[in-house]
């Protein structure tokens, strides 16, 4: 998968969870200040990262991620280890 | 004490959204009921309920309908209209000054079922962040608080389907001893849902009449066989008289009288002489020293179940003896089904515009009265003008609450 691949589909995860304009949804943006979300919409979100990428995120992890482009990079990584 | 009134209504009902609309259907004698459309309940042997239609983004965000249950929905949109017929934009109030009290009888149903598929299926690891927060009963005062920023007393009250007119009572007393100006009160609730429209029907108190559903909730009929299951919302604002005067708010009616009892008789089953619920009724009447023969309207319970309408019947004429004749006794179900939690609250609503409209609204269906039950239910709406009226709510677990409402 490529990075522009996982961005997409990142995407279209925080969309669904965060009900936000697809076009806010940059690699710079971060989820609590940008988007909107609060403690458990973040839960919610990296559940959906989860299933989406059949992964684990263990909640150390989780707490790092904390815009777009940290997520991407986190499941790139992930994906390519 | 101070005395309190009703300046707002907002009616989220199967006949009607908004309180003009409501008000209009019932006059029409429009039943709600109909089959099941939110899911397939073709394996069910109960098949109808009486279903709000409503579109829900018409008042709420896309997040905020992804993030409640139905339940708190309704409550919100319901808040809403009663805000805007009370004449009451944000700024206007002193938001400390304002409670929320708007109960529910069973909370967030269609959540709970959802998320324990996903808990079967998938693991706890996978139920949703916001299950519990969706879920839990106070969750309508809670929404109805944080939207509009009220910051006055914020509970609610969970009996069954005498959670409405609890809630408008627990809220009046809040207001005449001083805890808060206005309280937004009332119920909620939608539990048209395969597990809740199972459960009530395997314990035989859904009417089965799948084949003619405007026919189907009948209540003091020789025919009735059981309520119909009804869904939406009733929220009123109720405000203190000299902040209502001094605003110069409309003034549909005052409270009174509240009144509560328990049976202290069975989980299901009424009293079956109606003690607790004649009970109630006196109460209503000293707490307000009424005496009973001012009373011209009671809005029933009615729920249209064999056993239930008779001990209400047994329970009017405790209370008011020979006047018993003289009253009209009405039931919103036959028209909207039974709303449980909401059911009290639609109804104070019904019964107010009663006495500020003057016109009773109709029992539908009594094609064949049960002669047993010999009061006068009006068939057809009636104009009559009204100096005091009474709405009933009893419920499962005993409890019963009923509220009195004066002309002004």
């Amino acid at each position: 998968m490529t990075e522009q691949e996982i961005f997409e589909k990142v995407k279209a995860v925080i969309a669904d969870k965060l009900q936000v304009e697809p076009e806010k949804i940059t690699l710079e943006a971060r989820f609590i200040e940008d988007l909107g979300a609060d403690s458990l919409d973040t839960v919610e979100l990296i559940m959906g990262l989860e299933d989406e990428f059949g992964l684990e995120i263990s909640d150390e992890e989780a707490e790092k991620i904390r815009t777009v482009k940290d997520a991407v990079a986190y499941i790139k990584g992930k994906l390519g280890a | 004490m101070r005395r309190v009134v009703v300046t707002g209504l907002g009616a989220l009902t199967p006949i009607g959204v908004g309180q003009e609309a409501f008000h209009k259907a019932q006059l029409e004698g429009k039943s709600g009921v109909r089959t099941i459309t939110r899911f397939d309940a073709s394996a069910l042997p109960v098949r109808i309920a009486a279903e709000v239609d409503v579109d829900a983004e018409a008042y709420l965000d896309k997040k905020e309908i992804k993030r409640l249950d139905r339940f708190a929905q309704y409550a919100l949109i319901a808040a809403e209209l009663a805000l805007k017929d009370a004449g009451l934009e944000p700024g206007t109030l002193n938001p400390e000054r304002v409670g929320t009290l708007v109960g529910t009888g069973i909370g967030g149903m269609e959540t709970w079922e959802a998320q324990s598929k996903v808990f079967l299926e998938r693991g706890p690891n996978r139920i949703s962040p916001f299950f519990i927060p969706m879920m839990i009963a106070n969750m309508a005062s809670a929404h109805i608080a944080m939207r509009y920023g009220f910051m006055g007393p914020s509970t609610t009250a969970v009996t069954a389907c005498a959670t409405g007119s609890d809630a408008i009572g627990q809220a009046f007393r809040m207001i005449q001893l001083g805890e808060a100006d206005v309280v937004i009160a009332g119920g909620t609730e939608a539990a048209i849902t395969p597990m809740a429209i199972g459960a009530f029907a395997v314990m035989r108190a859904l009417s089965t009449r799948n084949e003619e559903p405007h026919k189907a909730s009948r209540p003091f009929t020789l025919s009735r066989d059981g309520f119909v299951m009804g869904e939406g919302a009733g929220v009123l604002v109720l405000e203190a008289y000299e902040h209502a005067q001094k605003r110069g708010a409309r003034i549909y009616a005052e409270i009174v009288g509240f009144g509560r009892s328990a049976d202290a008789h069975h989980i299901t089953e009424p009293h079956p002489e109606g003690k607790g619920a004649a009970l109630a009724m006196k109460r209503a009447l000293e707490d307000a020293q009424v005496p009973p023969e001012a009373v011209g309207y009671i809005n029933a319970h009615g729920t249209s179940t064999p056993v239930g309408d008779r001990a209400e019947v047994l329970a009017i004429k405790q209370v008011f003896g020979e006047h018993a004749k003289r009253l009209m006794v009405s039931s919103t179900k036959s028209m909207i089904g039974h709303l449980l939690g909401a059911a009290g609250a639609v109804e104070a609503i019904a019964t107010v515009q009663a006495l500020y409209h003057g016109v009773i609204p109709p029992t539908l269906n009594l094609e064949d009265p049960d002669p047993e039950l010999d009061l006068d239910f009006v068939p057809e709406p009636r104009e009559a003008k009204v100096d005091y009226a009474l709405s009933n709510s009893f419920a499962f677990g005993g409890h019963n609450a009923v509220l009195l409402f004066k002309r002004v």
